[in-house]
C-alpha cells in the first residue's frame, strides 16, 4: 500500500475539497452551536430589567468614549476579585447588553459592580477631574460631558435594542423621551417611569436638575451597574448553569 | 512556477516543485521534535476535554467548575480566619480597640477594606478631597468621632436613600427658600467671620441667627445630631472663599455615603471602624 503523505491530499482536488469542507464545518460548529445554547447559560435570577432610556444613553456614551478600553465589566470567579469587587458577574447581568462591555483590559478598576459604591457627586466630580479625588489616577478628564444630552433619537435607540432581542414594549418606546427626562428630574412625576423600570433611581445625577446632560446619562448608567440582582436573596439553585 | 517535483542534485532531498527565478524549495520533513510536540499537544487537548468542562452540558471527569473552585477557596480562607472573624463580629469596637491582638488584626484588615471601599472619596490616608469629601484623619467630625458613632455612620451611610437610619438632614437651598443673592452674600461674609477669616457683617449675623443658628449653632459651633458641620473652624467641605460659601448657601450642598451594612460583613465594618478611629482624629 502506498504510504499516506500530505502530497496525496494536495494533488487530489476532490479529496482536498472534501477535507477542507469537513475542517471548516467543525470550526463553524464550534462557533455556532454555543449561540443556540446561550439561553441555557443565563441564570434564573430576579431583578434584571432593560436599561432605562437615560441609562441606555449613558451606556452609549460609555461605548463612544471607549471606557471599555481601560475598564472591564466582568468580575471573574476568583477570590481576589470576589474580595475586591463582590459577587462574580452573572450571564444574566449581561443579557440585555448589546454589545456587552466585559472588556479585557484593566488600566482602571472593574466597573461591573460600581453602582452605589460612590455618590452621584463623586462620579460627576471624578469624571470632570479624576485627579482631584484619586491623585494617582491616569484617567483623562471628561469635563466636556457637562453639555446637553442629544436624545433626539432615543426612540430609535430603544427600537434598535428591541431588534436584537431586548424586550422593550411599544409603551416603553413611545414614552422614552418622557422617561428619559423624568429620571433626571427628581421633581418629575415618575409613576409611569417606575412601573416600566422597577428599581430605577430618579435623581439629578450631575446636581443640576434643569438640563439633562451627558453627565446625567453616564452617571445614571454607572450608578445602576451591578445593582439589579440582590445577591442576599439569590439561592445557589438559581445560579446553577447546566 | 510549478514544475514536476524532482530530487535536488546537491542534497538528495525532494523539492516541492515550486521555482522562483531558478531557486527551488526543498521538501524536508518537519523536524521530529516539532512534530512530536504537536502530537503531544493534541493528546493533551483530548485528555483536557475529558477531565475539564469543555463541551456543552458535560462537566468533565473532575467535575470542577471555576465557580465551584471559588466557593471552595473562599470557604477555606474563611475557615482560616473564622475564629478571629467570629470574635470581631460580636465584639464591640471598644473591646476590639482595647485588646492588642484583636486591634492589630482589625487595623490590618481595616486598612485593606478602607483602600477598597473608602479611599475613592476619603483619600488613601483618609485626608478627604475638595468638593464635599470630608477628612477622616482630623478631629473635625460631622457626625461624631467616637468608635460607636463612626460605626453607625459606616453601617447606615449618609443621605443614600437606601438605609432608613442613614445620617444627614437636608439643608434648604436658601436661594429657593426666599433669600436674595445680596442677602446670601452678607450671610457668607458673616460665616467667613466666624473662624476669624473675614470682617464682621451685622446684616449677615441677623440672617444667620434667623436661618442658620438652629442647626449650625449660634456661633457656628455645629451640631452633630443633625450633621450640621462646624462653621467656626477653617475646615471647609466645599471651599472657604466667599463664592464657594455663597454657592453652598444658595443651592445647598451635601454629601452622600453608601450604607456599608448591606455590602460588608459585620466583622469588616468593625475592623473599618477601628481603622478609621485610628487615622488621627478618633474621639473617646
Amino acid at each position: 500500500m502506498k504510504r499516506f503523505t500530505h502530497a496525496l491530499i494536495e494533488k487530489n482536488l476532490i479529496l482536498l475539497g472534501v477535507l477542507t469542507l469537513l475542517t471548516v464545518a467543525i470550526g463553524g460548529l464550534v462557533q455556532i452551536v454555543p449561540l443556540f445554547l446561550v439561553e441555557t447559560t443565563i441564570e434564573r435570577v430576579q431583578g434584571i430589567r432593560p436599561y432605562t432610556p437615560l441609562e441606555l444613553m449613558g451606556r452609549n456614551i460609555y461605548v463612544r468614549e471607549g471606557c471599555y478600553l481601560c475598564h472591564s465589566q466582568m468580575v471573574r470567579p476568583f477570590r481576589d476579585e470576589a474580595e475586591r469587587y463582590g459577587h462574580y458577574s452573572l450571564a444574566a447581568e449581561s443579557m440585555y447588553d448589546h454589545p456587552f462591555q466585559w472588556g479585557s483590559k484593566r488600566t482602571g478598576p472593574d466597573l461591573a459592580r460600581v453602582g452605589g459604591r460612590y455618590s452621584d457627586d463623586w462620579h460627576a466630580a471624578h469624571l470632570r477631574s479624576p485627579r482631584e479625588l484619586v491623585p494617582a489616577s491616569v484617567m483623562p478628564p471628561y469635563a466636556f460631558l457637562d453639555r446637553p444630552l442629544d436624545a433626539e433619537a432615543i426612540r430609535a435607540h430603544l427600537r434598535a435594542q428591541r431588534g436584537v432581542g431586548v424586550p422593550y414594549s411599544d409603551e416603553m418606546i413611545a414614552e422614552a423621551p418622557r422617561d428619559l427626562a423624568a429620571q433626571a428630574t427628581p421633581e418629575a412625576d415618575a409613576t409611569g417611569f417606575s412601573r416600566r423600570y422597577p428599581n430605577a433611581r430618579q435623581a439629578a445625577f450631575d446636581a443640576d436638575p434643569k438640563v439633562v446632560t451627558e453627565m446625567d446619562a453616564l452617571v445614571a448608567y454607572l450608578q445602576m451597574l451591578g445593582t439589579l440582582v440582590r445577591f442576599s436573596d439569590v439561592t445557589p439553585d438559581q445560579l446553577r448553569q447546566p | 512556477m510549478a514544475r514536476k517535483p524532482e530530487t535536488d542534485a546537491v542534497s538528495g532531498v525532494a523539492t516541492t516543485g515550486h521555482e522562483w527565478d531558478g531557486i527551488r524549495e526543498l521538501d524536508n520533513p518537519m523536524p521530529s521534535w516539532w512534530l512530536y510536540t504537536f502530537y503531544a499537544c493534541i493528546a493533551f487537548a483530548l485528555v483536557w476535554v475529558l477531565f475539564y468542562p469543555s463541551l456543552p452540558f458535560v462537566r468533565g471527569l473532575l467535575g470542577n467548575t471555576a465557580r465551584g473552585d471559588l466557593a471552595a477557596v473562599m470557604a477555606a480562607e474563611q475557615a482560616k480566619a473564622a475564629p478571629m472573624l467570629a470574635r470581631l463580629r460580636t465584639a464591640t469596637p471598644e473591646a476590639i480597640a482595647a485588646e492588642p491582638g484583636l486591634r492589630a488584626f482589625a487595623l490590618a484588615g481595616g486598612r485593606i477594606a478602607f483602600a477598597n471601599s473608602c479611599a475613592g472619596c476619603h483619600g488613601a490616608g483618609g485626608q478627604g478631597a475638595p468638593g464635599g469629601f470630608p477628612s477622616l484623619a482630623d478631629d473635625d467630625w460631622i457626625y461624631g468621632g467616637s468608635l460607636e458613632e463612626i460605626r453607625t455612620t459606616i453601617r447606615h451611610g449618609v443621605r443614600n436613600g437606601e438605609a432608613a437610619e442613614a445620617r444627614g438632614t437636608a439643608m434648604p437651598a436658601f436661594l429657593q427658600a426666599g433669600l436674595t443673592m445680596g442677602q446670601i452674600g452678607e450671610l457668607a461674609d458673616h460665616v467667613l467671620s466666624l473662624p476669624g477669616t473675614g470682617p464682621a457683617n451685622a446684616a449677615g449675623a441677623a440672617l444667620f441667627a434667623e436661618n442658620c443658628a438652629a442647626c449650625h449653632g449660634d456661633r457656628g459651633e455645629g451640631n452633630r445630631q443633625v450633621g450640621a458641620p462646624r462653621l467656626d473652624d477653617r475646615i471647609w467641605l466645599y471651599g472657604g472663599d466667599k463664592a464657594s460659601v455663597m454657592r453652598s448657601i444658595a443651592y445647598s450642598r451635601a454629601g452622600v455615603m453608601p450604607a456599608w451594612e448591606s455590602r460588608l460583613d459585620a466583622a469588616m465594618i468593625n475592623m473599618l471602624t477601628v481603622y478609621v478611629h485610628a487615622l488621627g482624629g478618633g474621639e473617646r
